[in-house]
């Protein structure tokens, strides 16, 4: 972790609240490196908004620092910040052509025509719009509004730029081509990146690190990977990706390993993340795609289940297989559909297992 | 090109076209209410105003022979016509004044010479006592056969008397629809009224042979020009005869002419003596005075409105209702509460005078004067000008401004670069409803104007209610009209008219 | 189809109701049009109410007399007249009879003799200024002005109005030519009888406007009749001109600090007319009720509830006190002697004439 004085952005114990009973950011603590991709995820309601409306100077906070290259930036207007911002619904003046959009940060920065040109052009041909320079906002599809907002964002250079779900208004096949034109361009300006969706795949697939937002909070900062594979509360277990959720009590910890008896009396080896003692409470999440059924991949002494198949599904890649296990009936395991992989059949009786490390014990 | 033909076999153009005609019929039958009325309601009348502005059939509907005989006589002579124009307003005026149109068309004709109005009233009561009775009584007297209806009648029927008595021909058709019409009587059973003996009595004189033949030769002539003197010397006055004269045609422009202070004289158009002009000022009164208050209402709409689009909905709704306050008062209540505030002894002043900004004595003028007029005009138009502007306002997204300002742009730039021209539609719809609708405007003026503060509408009211000049008004009107398609025309030439929303 | 058929025979039954509704001048009632307010219910009172118990008739009030000339004219076009009597000043009576807007009345034959024997024609005298008119009242423009606000010395004739030494302040006066331009000359010097003669002339009329000049800055034009009470009891002006029934309940029936002069006060009549066009029963019933309501009887009965003098000499020895105040009436009839000693007879003739010339003149004045 960097600390508050080196990180190029950073959110010091920052508050925020509209009216003054409710806090919609509960002391909110970031810091980012420069050039770093990174998206706050969270559902809506969660105050990632909110703190990106802070970054940019629209919203104020109520307690705490905001700092932008060490500078303390909270009394300073959202135009003297020089932060570049793309919005969701994309935010291009209507009565000005694209290169009237693209040019007007210049002309308030007083730059020459021909400067002004210059860059105009340099930043269209950058989000290969270079040959619609002439037309309006509304003569552009989705896709293209999209593109040149970007290009407006970036064409007065700025270090830091902020994305309001940019994408949330495209289908899905183009939101995946600009998921990667963006990281792309955004590496290569070696621009400071702030991401808001509420896309998980989004998150995972476009950032550096992803801030897991909920409840005012930063649930988890963390690379996409770790995010996924090492959630560090059952919220960013159930919020990224499919997971399975058993309940039941800490039985025994013995060093990175501990017992749990779930309440079907059936007991089972998980990591211990956050749970501290013997007797606590925990949700236990396993991927779906950890968990085995085949005896001879599991350690001999591992804690398996008895398990009932509910439902096979076939989705082409993998199969997703939905079975009874310990009083649920939501339990789901995926397997890779390969040549020797076995295809289960409803009513059919399995045992399943996985590694210890898989099964993360998590608070309640 | 090969025709593309339906899965029938018919052309694919022909089957289109019958299926959306059935759509465009039902179409127009649900329109069709709406386009009933507002060509009764909206287009007819505005046809009628522009027909009335140069209608003019009144003269020559009630004076058919003297206009005819007045196509002889020269105007710019000075000198009055001749006998033969008296002897035709005779007949003319008799009948007139059985049909009771005399007098309106001395109203008429008094709004181009003052007088006449009287002239003709007087006159229409004369006639029928002229000294012509002479002629009636020589005929009479010679031959019992003159005083019988029934053996007129047989002469008129019969082709050689007519052919023979041409003025008597045409008098006595005149005079029998007139007892047909006015009297409700037979013509056969009436004995004919002195002025068909006269026209008899001039037929006689002209050499034609009478059905009966009468000795006229001991009859002493009756002037009828000095008959119409004795009522009233004006009609020996040429300036009578020129004005009877300019107005025969059927169709004038003398409205329109009057409309912008001009008249027509006998040397053709001419200006008006300056104390009568007035309307050519009061045009562009107007004019100046709806542009202030279209201002004025830009100028004060425009924060609220923004207001309105920016506050949280309950508090806007409130503000909302504040705005249209003025619409749901009366417009009498409404200009006589500007009465009360604004008057020398009014609310403002008195406060005024109480803070110490004006002296007891020197209280402000702030009613029945241009001041007042747009103080209240502005008041009761607002609404016309926050409406249009807020439901524009209202579909512009604060992201814009937002994006704005991320871009670099201060406060002032992102809403005069950004904001604002998005808005100009709003202002566009809001300035032509408050300058239309004020241009048009009477009551308040009227009210709160005084002298200096009233518009070319007050005038048009006076001449539609108490002069009853409605050709002058129908004129004035059709200016109005004509300068607001020009000041429309010059906007969209301008502006651009598809840059006018109302909302969305 | 059952339905649809009833459906059908409703609408027509509607139809046919709205059809008799809409013609409903057939049926027992008429409607008469007159100025609203006090003047309005003093007819109600005087003639309406006992008109309708002695026939049956149903009277409708319409108070559009203001718009009267147009609107009957417009009427007259659309070949449908829904009034069947209407109360107009004398001057739109002549213009609605030079227009054939107006029935022509035969005054010793379809009018009422007077009580005391003579004829209709006798009784009104000189008061029957048209063929069409027949006469109610008569009413006069004057002035008043407010006590408190006029110094020590009150105005006691008309020429006070001009004199802005004596009396500074603001005044107000009818915005149209008629009354100012005769009371503009009367001041200037021009002896009451040539009036007319002098205004005739150019000069004459440049000459009113050149006394009008000299009080332009400090008048308030007025166009409603109630607008200088409301601006004398307001103390926006310290006097103005006014119908004298006005200023009586300003001063009797309000208790203003206001007073009224009899001095060159200007008469003028008001009473009906009946628009042509009518059909022959109508036109019947509405002269059947002119004759009730012009009788001397019913005219001095009028002046019980208002301050205006009844048309009819014989009327004038039965006025007599007012209905709720009680007061004597005859000293503020605008006919009684003691007020009509320095009248103004107002030419209606004269004005028929030069009404359109001189009221353009007027504006065109008014706005430079």
């Amino acid at each position: 972790m960097l600390d508050a004085q080196n990180a190029f952005v950073a959110f010091d114990r920052v508050q925020k609240s509209y009216d003054g009973e409710n806090l919609v950011v509960k002391d909110l603590n970031l810091s980012m490196p420069k050039g770093e991709f990174l998206t706050m995820l969270g559902p809506s309601g969660s105050g990632k908004t909110t703190c990106l409306m802070m970054l940019a100077g629209f919203e104020t906070a109520t307690h705490g620092d905001i700092t932008l290259d060490g500078v303390s930036i909270n009394n300073i207007p959202p135009h003297k910040r020089g932060i570049g911002m793309v919005f969701q619904n994309y935010a291009l003046f209507p009565h000005m052509t694209v290169a009237e959009n693209l040019s007007f940060p210049l002309e308030v920065r007083k730059m020459g025509k021909s400067t002004r040109e210059e860059k105009v052009k340099r930043a269209l041909d950058m989000v290969q719009m270079g040959d619609f320079a002439g037309r309006r906002p509304a003569q552009l599809s989705g896709g293209q509004q999209q593109r040149i907002a970007l290009a407006r964002a970036l064409v007065f250079e700025p270090e830091l730029v902020l994305m309001d779900e940019p994408l949330g208004a495209l289908d899905k096949q183009l939101r995946e081509t600009l998921q990667f034109e963006i990281t792309n361009l955004a590496h290569e300006l070696g621009i400071t990146t702030v991401y808001v969706t509420h896309d998980q795949t989004e998150a995972l697939t476009m950032s550096d690190r992803v801030a897991v937002f909920d409840d005012g909070r930063i649930q988890q900062l963390a690379p996409p990977d770790e995010l996924y594979e090492k959630p560090q509360n059952s919220f960013v277990a159930q919020f990224i990706g499919e997971n399975n959720t058993l309940e039941g009590v800490i039985q025994e910890i013995k060093g990175d390993t501990c017992i749990v008896k779930l309440d079907s009396g059936d007991t089972i080896d998980a990591l211990p993340v956050n749970v501290a003692e013997v007797g606590e409470r925990t949700k236990v999440s396993i991927r779906p795609e950890r968990v085995e059924f085949n005896r001879d991949r599991l350690h001999a002494d591992a804690h398996t289940l008895k398990a009932e198949v509910l439902e096979f599904i076939y989705m082409g890649d993998i199969f997703r297989t939905r079975l009874r296990v310990a009083g649920t009936d939501e339990f789901v395991i995926k397997t890779r559909n390969a040549p020797d992989q076995a295809r289960l059949v409803p009513g059919e009786m399995i045992e399943i297992g996985w590694m210890p490390q898989d099964c993360r014990a998590l608070d309640a | 090109m090969t025709e593309v033909l339906a899965a029938d076999g018919r052309p694919l153009k022909a089957s289109l076209n019958r299926a959306l005609r059935r759509q465009k019929l039902r179409a127009l039958a649900l329109i069709a209410p709406l386009l009933i009325f507002i060509l009764v309601s909206f287009v007819m009348p505005i046809a009628d105003m522009l027909f009335r502005s140069v209608e003019n059939e009144i003269v020559a509907d009630t004076l058919p022979r003297t206009v005819m005989a007045l196509e002889e006589w020269d105007a710019d002579s000075g000198d009055v016509p001749g006998e033969a124009v008296f002897d035709a307003l005779y007949t003319d005026m008799a009948l007139a004044n059985e049909y009771k149109t005399h007098t309106r068309l001395g109203s008429r004709l008094n709004y181009e010479l003052t007088g006449i109005s009287s002239l003709f009233r007087k006159s229409g009561r004369r006639v029928g006592r002229f000294d012509t009775d002479v002629y009636t009584d020589a005929f009479q007297d010679a031959d019992p056969a003159y005083s019988d209806p029934a053996q007129w009648a047989t002469w008129m029927a019969d082709d050689t008397i007519r052919a023979n008595l041409p003025i008597t021909a045409d008098t006595y058709d005149a005079w029998a629809q007139m007892i047909v019409e006015a009297e409700g009587d037979v013509p056969a059973e009436e004995e004919p009224w002195d002025f068909v003996y006269t026209a008899l009595y001039q037929d006689a004189t002209a050499g034609a042979d009478l059905p009966i033949g009468v000795d006229l030769s001991g009859i002493e002539p009756v002037s009828l020009s000095a008959q119409f003197a004795d009522v009233d010397e004006d009609w020996l006055d040429p300036e009578v005869w020129q004005t009877i004269k300019i107005y025969s045609p059927e169709y004038t422009n003398g409205y329109f002419l009057n409309s912008v202070d001009l008249l027509k004289g006998s040397d053709g158009i001419e200006a008006r003596p300056e104390s009568e002009q007035i309307y050519v000022t009061l045009f562009i009164r107007t004019m100046i005075m709806s542009l202030s208050i279209m201002g004025m209402c830009v100028l004060l709409g425009y924060p609220i409105a923004w207001l309105l689009a920016n506050l949280k909905d309950s508090t806007a709704n409130l503000l909302m209702i504040l705005v249209l306050l003025p619409f749901w008062t009366s417009l009498l209540v409404r200009t006589s509460a500007w009465k009360v505030l604004l008057q020398q002894q009014g609310v403002i002043n008195d406060v005024l005078v109480w803070i110490g900004l004006v002296a007891d004595d020197g209280r402000l003028q702030l009613i029945n004067n241009q001041t007042g007029t747009i103080i209240a005009m502005t008041h009761i138009l607002l609404p016309f000008m926050i409406l249009p502007l807020y439901s524009v306002m209202k579909t512009i997204p604060p992201s814009y401004l937002r994006a704005a300002k991320s871009l670099g742009a201060t406060d002032w730039t992102a809403f005069w670069r950004v904001y604002f021209p998005q808005s100009i539609p709003g202002i566009g719809a809001g300035c032509i409803l408050v300058f239309i609708l004020s241009i048009g405007y009477y009551i308040t003026p009227e009210l709160v104007g005084g002298t200096k503060g009233v518009f070319i509408s007050n005038r048009i009211a006076y001449h539609i209610s108490s002069s009853l000049n409605w050709g002058l008004a129908a004129a004035l009107g059709t200016i109005l009209l004509a300068v607001v398609l020009l000041l429309y025309w010059v906007y969209d030439r301008i502006v651009g008219i598809d840059n006018v929303k109302l909302g969305g | 189809m059952k339905t649809s058929m009833k459906l059908m025979a409703t609408t027509c039954l509607t139809l046919t109701a709205t059809m008799a509704v809409s013609d409903g001048h057939m049926a027992d009632e008429m409607t008469i049009v007159s100025w609203g307010g006090a003047y309005s219910s003093s007819q109600q009172n005087a003639y309406h109410t006992p008109y309708m118990e002695m026939t049956g008739v149903n009277i409708i009030n319409d108070e559009s007399s203001a718009e009267a000339v147009a609107k009957l004219r417009a009427m007259n076009e659309a070949g449908n007249v829904t009034w069947d009597v209407v109360d107009v000043v004398a001057s739109d009576a002549i213009r609605l009879c030079d227009e054939g807007l107006a029935l022509e009345i035969d005054a010793d034959e379809q009018l009422a003799p007077g009580d005391d024997g003579s004829t209709a024609s006798e009784d009104f005298g000189d008061l029957l200024v048209s063929d069409c008119f027949i006469p109610q009242i008569v009413y006069s423009t004057t002035v008043g002005y407010r006590t408190d606000l006029v110094g020590d010395t009150a105005p006691t004739d008309i020429c006070a109005l001009f004199d802005t030494e004596t009396y500074p302040g603001q005044r107000s006066l009818e915005k149209r030519p008629i009354n100012n331009m005769e009371w503009a000359l009367l001041c200037d010097g021009v002896a009451k009888d040539d009036v007319y003669d002098v205004l005739e002339t150019e000069e004459g009329q440049a000459q009113a406007f050149a006394k009008l000049d000299t009080i332009k800055d400090s008048v308030v034009w007025w166009s409603a009749g109630a607008d200088t009470p409301q601006l004398l009891a307001d103390g926006e002006v310290i006097m103005g001109s006014t119908y004298n029934g006005r200023l009586f309940s300003l001063i009797e029936e309000q208790k203003q600090p206001v007073a009224m002069l009899w001095d060159a006060q200007v008469f003028d009549l008001d009473g009906w007319i009946i628009p042509t066009g009518l059909t022959p029963e109508r036109e019947a019933r509405a002269l059947d009720y002119v004759r009730f309501a012009t009788d001397t009887q019913r005219l001095a009965d009028q002046s019980k509830y208002i301050a205006y003098g009844p048309a009819r000499q014989s009327s004038a020895p039965l006025v007599s006190t007012h209905a709720e105040l009680g007061i004597e009436m005859a000293p503020h009839m605008p006919t009684d002697p003691a007020n009509a000693t320095n009248t103004f007879l107002y030419n209606y003739e004269w004005w028929a004439d030069y009404r359109d010339d001189l009221d353009a003149k007027f504006q065109a004045w008014l706005s430079q």
